[in-house]
């Protein structure tokens, strides 16, 4: 009885073990892309040229030294801030871009996130069978491509001759129905006791709404605004379909166009640009995870 | 609604026309129906009048003579060589990249569940590459990918033949490889969410009465986790449908055959402002999508009921 009791742990060892591993091997995999953008944005330029200047070398010829072999450099041989001091100080189109994203994400996820919370607030008081019409209507758009989107998106653009302006990213994705879907699912978990204690107290549905289910969602709505600003702080299609002009593009689409002479500041800016993702990934990580799950079903 | 107040609420009964047009609607009942009126004049507006425009764009000869041409746009369409080549250059990236999409995030949501050590750290880097920007890593993932690169090494170590990864029939595994880095975290979250649901009472029974580890994977987890195979199964290929971003940001507009999608198509397209080819891609598209959806509806209500019952 005891060795085989003693087989089966060190099986059950063994077994975790493996796991383990498979979920080391996993992690490598996940963290190498960040990790190297990370550590080589330090890089100097003549030590990025001599590593990957093959890559990037489609455009000019130049005549530093370049390896016949691609180096992965993990770490660089010299640390410097060099990349930074040249995006921050001495180029300003890439600030200029990075502010283009942000005018565009900034107001996309305020709009959308306070537009769904009164949407969200009154599907979740009102349950006739045009709710569920709604809601189906709006499961439905939201799983949409873009590419079905883009067209009528598109139309509206040059109907209002929004076209190459940011209303015309900004007006779609403030009325995306993403939010009000996965809104709705967390007001019908606040206590139906709650709001009828108010209603017999005498508040109206405003009043409910500002001091009762407002602060009831507080991590709801943080958790829907990550989710949204990720969406759109990453956006490619919109932008060349409905903003054409490069100069108000954001960074996300202008990074892809980086030439040859430009790659030590390619990483930093690349590095830039995931900083305040990361930034939001790492304080709101529970309440992604919690968004994640809520988005899990598609019923209302 | 019975559960709130019946003072100010009367019960519900079915009615021809809606609330609103009934009388005798209270002031908050007004102001919730109220409420929900920005968000549907916005969907309205931006959304479905240009839908329903499409609709008919799609049906239309061009847009001046507006003659009704019925399904000509859908048949020129089909026959469309481009269009062809990206339909069936999305299929197939989507029959690899979703299967792979949903097995392996379902397998680290078991490894999760797995009794290791540093899990939360785990799933942490798990999910971490949905919130780096595709835009950040594309000039990595070259560098790795390259004919003299990273991964071409790497492989060198196990007498694998140097692959031009980026500029040959591969350029398809390069990209599922991303889509996978970054799609993976959020299917492993919402398989997390449907293991914890198992009831644990179930499993316990199953592990007193000796069933092993395959038993209860095959016959209970997998048995409850059915809806929610299926529901990250048609977001894995919705977001498959999405993963031109990825390639174009790996190979800008006119990217290698084997990765012309279905976006690359219309974007071409709005290019030439060809709109009736536009509007009946858009509009098949939507089919499709509308089919999906209905299927994933279905059978979540089937499979939930099945498990709850």
């Amino acid at each position: 009885m005891g060795r085989r009791w003693q087989t089966m742990r060190r099986k059950r060892y063994f077994g975790r073990g493996t796991l383990f591993l498979l979920a080391a091997f996993f992690a490598i995999a996940f963290l190498l892309p960040t990790v190297l953008t990370i550590t080589n944005s330090f890089m100097s330029q003549t030590e990025l040229t001599a590593n990957y200047g093959q890559v990037f070398s489609g455009l000019n010829n130049s005549k530093s030294y370049m390896a016949e072999r691609i180096n992965l450099q993990f770490i660089p041989d010299k640390v410097t801030l060099q990349q930074y001091a040249t995006v921050l100080l001495k180029s300003p189109d890439y600030l200029l871009k990075f502010w283009n994203s942000v005018i565009l994400v900034v107001p996309i996820v305020l709009g959308q996130v306070g537009i769904a919370a009164l949407a969200a607030y009154s599907l979740t008081r009102y349950r006739g069978r045009a709710r569920n019409v709604i809601f189906f209507l709006y499961v439905i758009l939201m799983l949409m491509p873009y590419q079905v989107m883009l067209v009528p998106n598109r139309l509206v653009a040059e109907w209002t001759n929004l076209l190459d302006t940011r209303w015309a990213i900004i007006l779609p994705g403030v009325f995306a129905p993403f939010s009000v879907f996965l809104l709705t699912k967390f007001m019908r978990r606040i206590p139906a006791a709650l709001i009828e204690a108010a209603l017999l107290d005498g508040a109206s549905e405003w009043r409910i709404f500002t001091r009762v289910c407002l602060p009831q969602c507080r991590s709801a709505l943080y958790s829907i605004a990550i989710l949204v600003f990720i969406d759109y702080w990453n956006m490619v299609e919109q932008p060349i379909i409905l903003l054409p002009d490069t100069a108000k593009q954001p960074l996300s689409v202008y990074l892809s166009t980086i030439n040859a002479g430009e790659v030590g500041l390619a990483f930093a800016v690349a590095t830039i640009y995931m900083v305040p993702s990361l930034l939001l990934f790492l304080h709101g990580e529970e309440y992604l995870v919690e968004g994640i799950t809520h988005s899990g079903s598609v019923k209302g | 609604m019975k559960q709130i107040s019946k003072k100010t609420i009367k019960p519900q009964k079915r009615h021809a026309l809606p609330r609103l047009f009934r009388g005798h609607v209270s002031r908050d009942r007004l102001v919730s129906i109220a409420m929900f009126w920005p968000s549907l004049l916005g969907v309205t507006v931006f959304f479905i009048i240009p839908f329903l425009v499409v609709c008919y764009y799609a049906v239309i000869n061009n847009p001046i003579q507006h003659e009704f041409v019925f399904l000509k746009n859908f048949a020129d369409l089909l026959q469309n060589s481009s269009f062809r080549l990206a339909a069936k250059n999305t299929l197939t990236f989507s029959a690899v990249a979703v299967p792979l999409a949903v097995s392996l995030a379902l397998l680290l949501a078991l490894v999760l569940e797995a009794r290791i050590p540093l899990k939360s750290q785990f799933r942490t880097f798990f999910l971490s590459p949905m919130m780096v920007p595709v835009a950040s890593i594309v000039l990595i993932w070259q560098v790795l990918f390259h004919y003299n690169g990273a991964v071409n090494d790497w492989l060198a170590i196990f007498g694998v033949a140097k692959i031009d990864w980026l500029k040959s029939e591969y350029n398809q595994l390069v990209v599922v490889l991303l889509f996978l880095w970054k799609n993976l975290g959020y299917n492993m979250i919402l398989f997390m969410a449907g293991l914890s649901n198992i009831p644990r009472d179930l499993l316990e029974v199953a592990e007193v009465e000796g069933a092993t580890p395959f038993f209860k994977f095959w016959h209970i987890k997998l048995r409850f986790l059915s809806p929610t195979i299926l529901f990250v199964t048609i977001l894995s290929l919705i977001n498959s449908f999405k993963v031109f971003r990825e390639i174009y940001l790996l190979t800008g507009d006119y990217p290698y055959e084997g990765l012309y999608m279905l976006q690359h198509f219309m974007n071409n397209n709005f290019a030439s402002l060809d709109y009736q080819r536009l509007s009946a891609a858009a509009l098949l598209m939507a089919v499709v999508m509308v089919v999906l959806i209905a299927i994933l509806f279905v059978a979540e209500d089937k499979l939930g009921k099945d498990v709850e019952g």
